[in-house]
């Protein structure tokens, strides 16, 4: 079984079949690609994999569990983390509390505990604290580390978004868009930071893009979309010459 | 500029930011301490000042760090109030048991509250607890067995252990304890994840989510807590005004109550006090003003000759000494903060603290909003 | 009763419908018109259709002047900001009330008072046909009004995209101001429709909380739900006034809000909305 594969995806919004037939399998430690012009569909993908919206019909599978049902904040336990298109980043924390609630999949909040905040809490606080530094570390945030989010500017959230994605230690990370609004040396560190995460930390990257250099760079596999309906899957290359893709980029 | 040398992440995890920041509150600590023996006059306006605070905090944390807007508190501070009273005065439980109790059971009706809340965003949310807090006060003028009715029912001072604490003195120990109680329990759980993810509900649910916050849990726990707060601050309320009736708790004081959340700056435990302090000194600023501006009009008319002073001061004091002026006073400045310093006392503070602290490099900027277009998928 | 929760739910759901802010001083504004109309037909001795007519400019243009100075400035702040501005608003309107016009309680004479006709075996006071018949009158007014002419059809343009409109060179904030001033008027015309019913006095405002419920049961978004919610209310509190235990009628709407809201908050008619991730 693959590790995480849609079967048949499809989902309505009044009349308007958004997402029509998809079906795709991602092989674990692969950086999976989703393109297509806008309004293919590939968010509203993105957003029935974090069970923001429900299918219609179609099966999503994830390490050989059923996840098409599972409620929304079950999503981050089973360890699928996403970013958004339009940040949605907490504006008027720090960046560490963003990171920091990036961890909660990973906390047993108690109430009555905390409440006293036992030692057990403080413990628990401190290991936090460690794995989001990793992250900083990892992202070279360090500078922003105390900086409240509606402070800072735009390239530097969407780093802040991913890394708050990564502090859920997840096996399956979902990016929405990651070099939208960047720019030229802020993609090339995006490409190396999507390298990395898959060499060094094994996380399998799904991704929907639009930056086809970006795309070339990273990804071991592509998905073509249009009008919410597959029209090619292969490697970058098979996908790019593909005459339904260019047709559905260029026309005629 | 103050430069933090930290050495574990212990110091971030602490309640204080610095041992200077330590030393202002154990200062403000003694002078609170302190106050009876200063000012022993006013000590019965002070512990209800606290009080406020309490029920300021209350709110604070369900509106401000968790973005849920209740218009129906005073509800919340009525059941408190009544059940301590009942569970005192009719049972005749010792009293921490009964604050307990109360407490609990405030809670409890904080989580009725929050469960349809789970589906309701934003205005609706508001409106509905406004609902509330109207069939909770006709609630208190029907059960005649518990309430009294509206023939209202009085209340004795507290007895703690066998210790009679009907003095001001001891009343405002006790009222002080509760409240360093309340802000010390706030504070641990806004450090610990539970707040974090309250925040988060605040700000964006659907990230929140897909983080692993469970919505429907976390704000089911803000009704609770917040209730429950309120649920001790209506104890104390109850001994504080002696007298319990139903149209005490009404809407205009849940209006009072959101007045000192916005007041005093949402989404900090600084401005629940500085609104509380703000809100209750109000009435008695209003008072003194009632005294005064007629004197002070018929001074400067007066400088137009003795007649005109005469008749401005008869006019101002006719203005002033009516009874439906205070609900306007407060609407007035509830808009003229909204409009102006959206961030409250607190905010206003915080953005002197920045001016010194960047001077001269401070920017307006920092704190002004951007500029929205409404948009029905902008719902927030 | 139920054509007055309408009126005043209509005007709730207008000024929702084209700003998204929920006026919280609707109330308020309704005893306003009921003052100013009371205020010329006794201390001015003017007629009362005169006084009807000058009730709903004054009101109407107020509600202009409130958009124009006040609301503007609040325009993309959190909901909350604007609900707790409206609060103040309207407490500062019932202070004003009661400087202007004193806390007691008066009625209002006008051409209905006193006649009855027979209808079907039932008695009904003029009164009430008159807010009916006003209340029919004024929607089958507004619906040409939005439907067909110009300036309505701008006015939902507004409201539903506003930046959109501004490209299209509709003049936003004037068409605000004239949302709000008929909203204002609506108040206006129900309060002055409630006067002779029920007796004018500074609380009469509170009226626009239960025609918050009749606003949420028809669905926030839609301008035949305030009415069909408002009609439903006053049937609701007529049934549990006589059916069941004392007391049960003042709060029977607000456990219908309630219910509605927990159940399907979207109401009969209104939609859902939601932030697009």
């Amino acid at each position: 079984m693959s590790f995480f594969a849609a079967d048949d995806l499809g989902v309505s919004f009044g009349g308007i079949r958004a997402v029509d037939g998809v079906s795709f399998a991602v092989d674990a430690g692969q950086v999976f690609t989703i393109i297509g012009p806008n309004g293919a569909g590939k968010t509203t993908i993105f957003n029935l994999i974090s069970r923001i919206y429900d299918p219609t019909d179609g099966r999503l599978t994830f390490r050989d569990e059923d996840i098409t049902r599972v409620p929304p904040h079950e999503i981050a336990r089973r360890g699928i983390a996403r970013t958004f298109q339009n940040i949605e980043l907490f504006e008027h924390a720090s960046v560490l509390d963003n990171l920091l609630l990036g961890r909660h999949a990973h906390a047993r909040p108690r109430l009555l505990q905390e409440l006293l905040y036992l030692p057990r809490v403080r413990a628990a606080e401190r290991g936090h604290r460690e794995a989001a530094e990793k992250v900083i570390d990892f992202l070279d945030l360090q500078a922003y580390r105390d900086s409240l989010v509606v402070n800072l500017p735009y390239g530097v959230r969407k780093v802040v978004e991913m890394g708050r994605a990564l502090c859920t230690e997840p096996a399956l990370l979902l990016l929405d868009e990651p070099s939208s609004g960047l720019s030229v040396e802020e993609t090339e560190d995006m490409a190396f930071w999507i390298q990395d995460i898959r060499a060094l930390l094994g996380i399998t990257v799904l991704m929907v893009e639009h930056d086809m250099s970006l795309v070339g760079a990273v990804s071991d596999r592509v998905l073509a979309l249009n009008y919410g309906r597959v029209v090619a899957c292969g490697t970058c290359q098979e996908v790019q010459s593909h005459p339904d893709v260019i047709k559905a980029y260029l026309g005629g | 500029m103050r430069f933090a040398f930290k050495t574990s992440y212990d110091h971030d995890l602490g309640l204080f930011r610095d041992p200077v920041q330590r030393r202002w509150y154990a200062a403000l600590l003694a002078a609170v301490l302190l106050l009876p023996w200063a000012v022993p006059d006013y000590l019965s306006d002070v512990s209800l000042v606290f009080i406020y605070g309490l029920c300021g905090l209350s709110l604070m944390v369900l509106a401000g760090f968790t973005g849920l807007v209740s218009l129906g508190h005073a509800a919340f501070l009525g059941i408190g109030a009544y059940a301590h009273v009942f569970f005192l005065q009719d049972l005749g439980l010792p009293w921490v048991v009964s604050v307990a109790l109360a407490a609990a059971l405030t809670a409890a009706a904080g989580v009725l509250v929050g469960l349809p809340a789970l589906r309701m965003t934003g205005v609706y949310l508001t409106i509905a607890t406004l609902a509330f807090a109207l069939i909770i006060q006709e609630v208190f003028s029907r059960w005649e067995r518990v309430t009294h009715g509206l023939k209202g029912r009085p209340v004795d001072k507290p007895v703690i252990f066998g210790v009679s604490l009907a003095s001001d003195t001891a009343f405002y120990f006790l009222c002080l304890a509760l409240l360093i109680g309340g802000l010390w329990l706030t504070a641990n759980v806004l450090r610990a994840p539970t707040g974090r993810a309250w925040v988060a509900i605040r700000d964006s649910e659907i990230a929140a989510q897909s983080m692993g916050v469970h919505l429907a849990r976390y704000k089911t726990l803000a009704f609770a807590y917040s209730a429950g707060l309120m649920g001790a601050a209506g104890a104390l309320f109850a001994h504080r005004i002696g007298f319990l009736a139903p149209d005490i708790f009404s809407v205009l004081l849940s209006i009072q109550f959101l007045l000192m959340v916005v007041v005093g700056g949402l989404g900090s435990l600084h401005g629940a006090i500085y609104g509380a302090v703000f809100v209750a000194m109000l009435p008695v600023l209003i008072a003194q003003m009632r005294d005064t501006t007629p004197q002070w009009a018929g001074h400067v008319a007066g400088l137009l000759g003795r007649d005109a002073g005469a008749a401005a001061y008869l006019a101002v004091d006719r203005f002033v000494k009516q009874p439906g002026l205070e609900p306007g006073i407060f609407g007035l400045i509830l808009v003229l903060f909204i409009l102006f310093e959206p961030l409250g006392i607190y905010g206003r503070w915080r953005k002197i603290q920045l001016l010194f602290s960047t001077f001269p490099l401070y920017k307006r900027a920092t704190f002004r909003r951007q500029k929205t277009y409404m948009r029905s998928e902008r719902l927030r | 009763m139920g054509c007055i929760y309408g009126l005043v739910a209509l005007g709730f759901v207008l000024i929702y419908k084209a700003t998204e802010l929920v006026n919280f001083a609707q109330g308020d504004l309704l005893m306003l018109g009921a003052f100013v109309c009371y205020m010329f037909v006794v201390w001015y001795g003017v007629g009362y259709w005169v006084a009807f007519a000058l009730a709903i400019a004054i009101v109407g243009g107020f509600g202009a002047v409130l958009d124009a100075t006040v609301l503007r400035r609040v325009i993309g702040q959190p909901q909350f900001a604007v609900v707790m501005l409206t609060i103040g608003l309207g407490a500062m309107f019932r202070s004003f009330a009661s400087l202007t016009w004193g806390s007691e309680i008066y009625t209002l004479p006008t051409p209905f008072s006193a006649h009855t006709t027979r209808l079907g075996g039932v008695t009904v006071s003029h009164e009430y046909v008159a807010i009916i018949v006003g209340t029919v009158v004024l929607c089958a007014l507004l619906y040409a009004f939005f439907t067909y002419s110009r300036v309505g059809v701008a006015m939902q343009a507004a409201s539903q995209n506003q930046l959109a409109a501004y490209y299209m060179g509709i003049p936003v904030k004037r068409m605000f101001s004239l949302i709000w001033a008929i909203s204002a008027g609506v108040a206006a015309i129900a309060g002055v429709l409630l006067a002779p019913v029920s007796l004018i006095d500074i609380n009469l405002g509170f009226i626009g909380l239960k025609a918050f419920a009749a606003a949420v049961l028809g669905g926030f978004g839609s301008i035949p739900g305030a009415l069909v919610g408002g009609v439903t209310i006053g049937l609701i509190e007529l049934f549990s006034g006589t059916y069941l235990p004392q007391g049960v009628k003042d709060v029977a709407a607000y456990i219908v809000l309630l219910l509605v809201l927990a159940v399907r908050p979207q109401g009969m008619f209104g939609t859902v909305g939601r932030k697009k991730v």
